[in-house]
């Protein structure tokens, strides 16, 4: 299999008609968006298995196969750097009886792939696409087979098939090629939902360990990174973003920057500022050598005071129910033997990726007569067409006129940086007129990416005499998850600082809310959101939309990062029912069972049990040190993926370091892909996640971010944003529960979540110090101590 | 003022000529945008990822900060573009790539060529054991006796890449 990544220097223009109407080809049309599934289900429902696809507007998304056997999906989605390419791939190859490498993807470009599908975030990917992309290559497959029955004379029961060629019996006798089969026909289908597909149990592709189709070129060095990319006459652009995140121009000096060899010109629009290069050591150095003056704007909230800041009523732009509750909460407390009430919070949190981001856009004076494209971007992004929407705005061109093109970039775990550097290059190369590459420096990446929001919570629970749980009771404080592109070029860091604002907020999505509810039976549970404003609202707008340029934050900007709030909710909630375990006496473990019936759940806790060695004694600690064993429990967004984790820890009693030794998971998914993808997936999601809970933290000052490189050093004093080392990272344990027969579910993201509430029951079992604050660091540890034994 | 400055290099065995206008601008750019190589990678510009290593004469560099002033003619670089021969993938490569050792795999080229350097540094001293896994952990986390340099993976493929370099380590040295 590969992916191709459409030549840069011409545009793509081969339409979706012009690849249907060529002979020699079968084209299934499906569609990856739900709505429109809905209304090709009921055209393929009105006109039987195989129809013409004569309406566009219901299609986004093609299975070609061609003359030569190979199968072309034409797809939205994007590999992320986890694995998704590789398990569509898998079950493509399943229900058409094709080999991995005869499936090319082409994917994420607004041109070859039309339709929004979205964003590749959330998990969504193959628990979604997965089933459609199944369904359209059955019906691929059982119009080949009839095929194959008229052209070899034999019914369809006599015929097998294997690696893109069907034959009779095993042996394959008489066989034809998918190509051969098709000849020059021009076969048009619509993706049949009812379409026979292939039992799960005669499975030999899904479900096995296929290694990653994209490693080996990415070990060997041939695989091209958005990074890595050029285009023909491209220039160098580096930004200079404010000195604050409020700040705002006042002037410049260019005259150092002539003595920079290559520097070509300064490109300045409101608050946005770039130097232009002709090669990229030229723009780095331009861009020192710039001289910008700044006027400050009104400070940030302070950051050592945010679990505040955030409960500040002024802040809040609604407040509301996440889910409707169960019970009256009120008088189960009021009426409760025992209450317990906690605050929590974790801060704000960085993308981090290792490869900051990049841009390229070509924006040209005018539109391509055949094409009517007048700019083209790469990038990074998780939605092609949310940023192409985004870039028109920020360009002043009709939608149409912009071609954005995905290219793989290093892990991005979420929003993060992407999207800028594309309307970064995108507003530099429509000020000079030629392509291009913005390649945002470390400063840049950790300075200015949207992050993780931080978050307050408190939550109160009553128990009854006999130590059962009778009222739960959650509320929420917390800024947005929902800062991506979406058409609007009021989201990007470029569109903000020249001048656009970011559309009114909505209201709350469930982004912040991810696994706040519980699926504990518990008689009565309440859960409640406070959503809180980055920036200062303007009166008279129901308190939604921000006051009038330049847009004035409160709090750095933010957006989505891994699991959303379902990282914080679930350290939150998690945490808190081992408080109220040990506020009843009862073992953590036995207590959670108590109030899990649905036997999946049940499933993976006595498998995480079994391989944690619950029941046995805990690890012994060295001298010195204090050993715990904590753990989690969660269904991702409430009614997917089931996990369990147990997590040991030592902790050291006078340097105050916590060091994670031991995750164990246990994960139900449902219908497992493959299995080595997953685990991988797994893996890095607990690795991930035991930094964020031990060390990152972004600082920042009045006005901005402080914590811009990766470690403190003699041009980097202060405290800087850390991840985890090698020597800190624990061993990781994973154990699955397949479900051959259910749908499959994503698991890009719930292990994220279960990670910081095992490692914080772990530490109060080594020590009898309950942490409510993440990351775990040394002086949290020794305060809580010191506060431990007075 | 920026003084131009002219090497001749020996790049993954092949001899290349290279001028910059600006003798402090980093090898890392003259390998990438000059020579159009796509192993070593940006990733933090201040030498504290990994993600930009290469070996000069053998010697682990992060060449974001390593300015091409500063080499000598007739230098011999070593990019993870020049590691595989024609015929195969260097053991390190097999090694990954058979652990599935990453997942956006963007720090790649700086866990190869760092274990590259480390494995090759110990065979130069003397020392033909196959490094435990804790040695490669310390090594990697900046730890050991012979190297400050921290490695950095952000999807969390730490384990699979120990386990990768280790397997690797058995065929360089066997």
């Amino acid at each position: 299999m590969t992916t191709t990544t459409p030549k840069a220097t011409t545009p793509p223009t081969m339409s979706r008609r012009r690849f249907l109407a060529r002979a020699g080809t079968l084209a299934v049309a499906f569609s990856l968006a739900p709505a429109l599934s809905q209304s090709l289900a009921t055209q393929a429902r009105a006109a039987g298995t195989a129809t013409t696809a004569g309406n566009d507007m219901a299609v986004d998304s093609w299975l070609v196969i061609g003359s030569d056997s190979g199968v072309t999906i034409y797809s939205g989605k994007v590999e992320l750097g986890t694995g998704v390419q590789t398990a569509l791939s898998q079950i493509v190859a399943e229900e058409l009886y094709v080999d991995l490498n005869q499936i090319t993807f082409v994917q994420g470009d607004t041109s070859l792939t039309p339709g929004d599908q979205g964003y590749t975030a959330g998990s969504q990917t193959v628990q979604s696409e997965g089933p459609k992309l199944r369904i359209a290559a059955a019906t691929a497959f059982q119009t080949l087979l009839g095929l194959a029955s008229q052209q070899i004379g034999v019914p369809t029961q006599a015929l097998q098939a294997r690696s893109g060629q069907i034959g009779i019996g095993h042996n394959l006798n008489r066989a034809r090629g998918y190509g051969q089969l098709i000849g020059q026909q021009q076969i048009q289908l619509t993706s049949n939902p009812n379409v026979a597909l292939k039992s799960p149990s005669n499975y030999t592709v899904v479900g096995t360990a296929v290694p990653r189709v994209d490693l080996p070129a990415k070990f060997l060095a041939t695989f091209s990174y958005l990074q890595d990319l050029t285009v023909g006459g491209m220039l160098h652009a580096r930004v200079v973003r404010p000195a604050g995140r409020n700040a705002s121009f006042v002037s410049l000096d260019d005259s150092a920057c002539a003595a920079v060899p290559g520097f070509l010109q300064v490109v300045q629009r409101g608050n946005f500022v770039a130097v232009v290069a002709s090669d990229e050591w030229a723009a780095i150095q331009s861009a020192k050598a710039l001289n910008v003056t700044w006027r400050q704007g009104p400070p940030l909230a302070a950051e050592g005071n945010l679990a505040a800041e955030l409960r500040d009523p002024a802040n809040i732009y609604q407040s509301g129910p996440s889910v409707a509750p169960v019970g009256d909460v009120d008088s189960a407390l009021a009426g409760a033997s025992a209450t317990l009430q906690a605050d929590y919070f974790t801060p704000f949190q960085m993308h981090a990726s290792v490869g900051p981001s990049c841009g390229i856009a070509d924006v040209r004076g005018a539109p391509d007569p055949a094409t009517g494209i007048q700019a083209t971007v790469w990038s990074g992004t998780q939605g092609v067409y949310p940023l192409q929407g985004a870039i028109a705005g920020l360009l002043g061109l009709p939608t149409a006129a912009v071609h954005v093109i995905y290219v793989e970039a290093a892990g991005c775990y979420g929003h993060n940086g992407a999207d800028d550097a594309a309307a970064d290059a995108a507003l530099i190369s429509q000020a000079v007129g030629k392509p291009v590459r913005v390649q945002w420096m470390r400063q840049d990446e950790h300075g200015w990416e949207p992050l993780g929001p931080a978050m307050a919570h408190t939550l109160r629970g009553g128990l009854d005499s006999k130590g059962n749980v009778v009222a739960w009771d959650h509320t929420v404080w917390t800024p947005s998850h929902s800062g991506r592109p979406g058409g609007n070029p009021g989201n990007l860091l470029a569109g903000q600082e020249i001048g656009a604002l970011p559309p009114a907020l909505g209201a709350p999505n469930g982004s912040g809310t991810r696994n706040q509810p519980v699926n504990y039976a518990f008689p009565n549970i309440r859960t409640t959101e406070n959503a809180v404003a980055n920036f200062a609202m303007a009166p008279g707008t129901g308190g939604r939309l921000a006051t009038a340029a330049p847009l004035t934050y409160t709090y750095p900007r933010t957006s989505s990062l891994r699991s959303l709030g379902g990282f914080s909710n679930s350290f939150a909630n998690e945490s808190f029912m081992d408080e109220l375990a040990a506020q009843a006496g009862r073992d953590p473990y036995a207590f959670r069972l108590s109030y899990l019936s649905d036997p999946r759940a049940v499933a993976v806790m006595k498998a995480m049990a079994k391989q944690a060695g619950l029941t046995g004694k805990k690890p012994s600690a060295p001298s010195g040190m204090l050993s715990g064993r904590g753990i989690a429990y969660l269904q991702y967004e409430n009614n997917l993926a089931y996990l369990a984790a147990a997590a040991e820890v030592l902790v050291n009693p006078a340097s105050g370091v916590v060091r994670v030794t031991r995750v164990v998971v246990a994960h139900d998914c449902g219908q497992i892909i493959n299995p080595d993808g997953l685990t991988n997936q797994i893996e890095g999601n607990v690795i991930q996640s035991v930094s964020r809970t031990l060390k990152e933290q972004v600082a920042f000052d009045a006005n901005g971010v402080t914590s811009v490189v990766w470690a403190t050093s003699a041009n980097f004093p202060g405290t800087q944003y850390s991840i985890l080392h090698f020597s800190e990272v624990p061993a990781v344990e994973v154990v699955l529960l397949d479900q051959p027969a259910a749908a499959p579910w994503g698991a890009g993201e719930p292990a994220t979540e279960i990670v910081p509430a095992a490692v914080g029951n772990a530490i109060y079992d080594a020590a009898g110090i309950r942490l409510r604050t993440i990351p775990f660091t040394p002086d949290l540890v020794l305060a809580a101590l010191a506060a431990k034994n007075g | 003022m920026a003084t131009p400055v002219t090497r001749t290099l020996s790049i993954n065995g092949t001899t290349h000529t290279v001028s910059v206008d600006d003798g402090t601008e980093p090898l890392l750019y003259v390998l990438r945008n000059l020579l159009g190589l796509k192993g070593p990678k940006f990733g933090c510009g201040v030498a504290q990822c990994g993600a930009c290593t290469v070996l000069v004469d053998g010697v682990i560099t992060r060449s974001c900060v390593k300015q091409l002033a500063t080499l000598n003619d007739g230098d011999s670089v070593t990019t993870l573009d020049g590691l595989a021969s024609s015929a195969r993938p260097h053991p390190l490569q097999q090694a990954f790539i058979a652990r599935q050792a990453g997942q956006c795999a963007y720090c790649g080229n700086a866990m190869i060529m760092g274990a590259l350097g480390f494995i090759e540094g110990r065979i130069a001293a003397g020392n033909r054991a196959v490094p435990s896994e804790d040695e490669i952990t310390q090594f990697l986390s900046g730890e050991s006796s012979t190297s400050p340099l921290v490695y950095l993976c952000r999807c969390g493929s730490h384990q699979r890449i120990v386990s990768a370099i280790q397997q690797a380590a058995k065929e360089m040295l066997s």
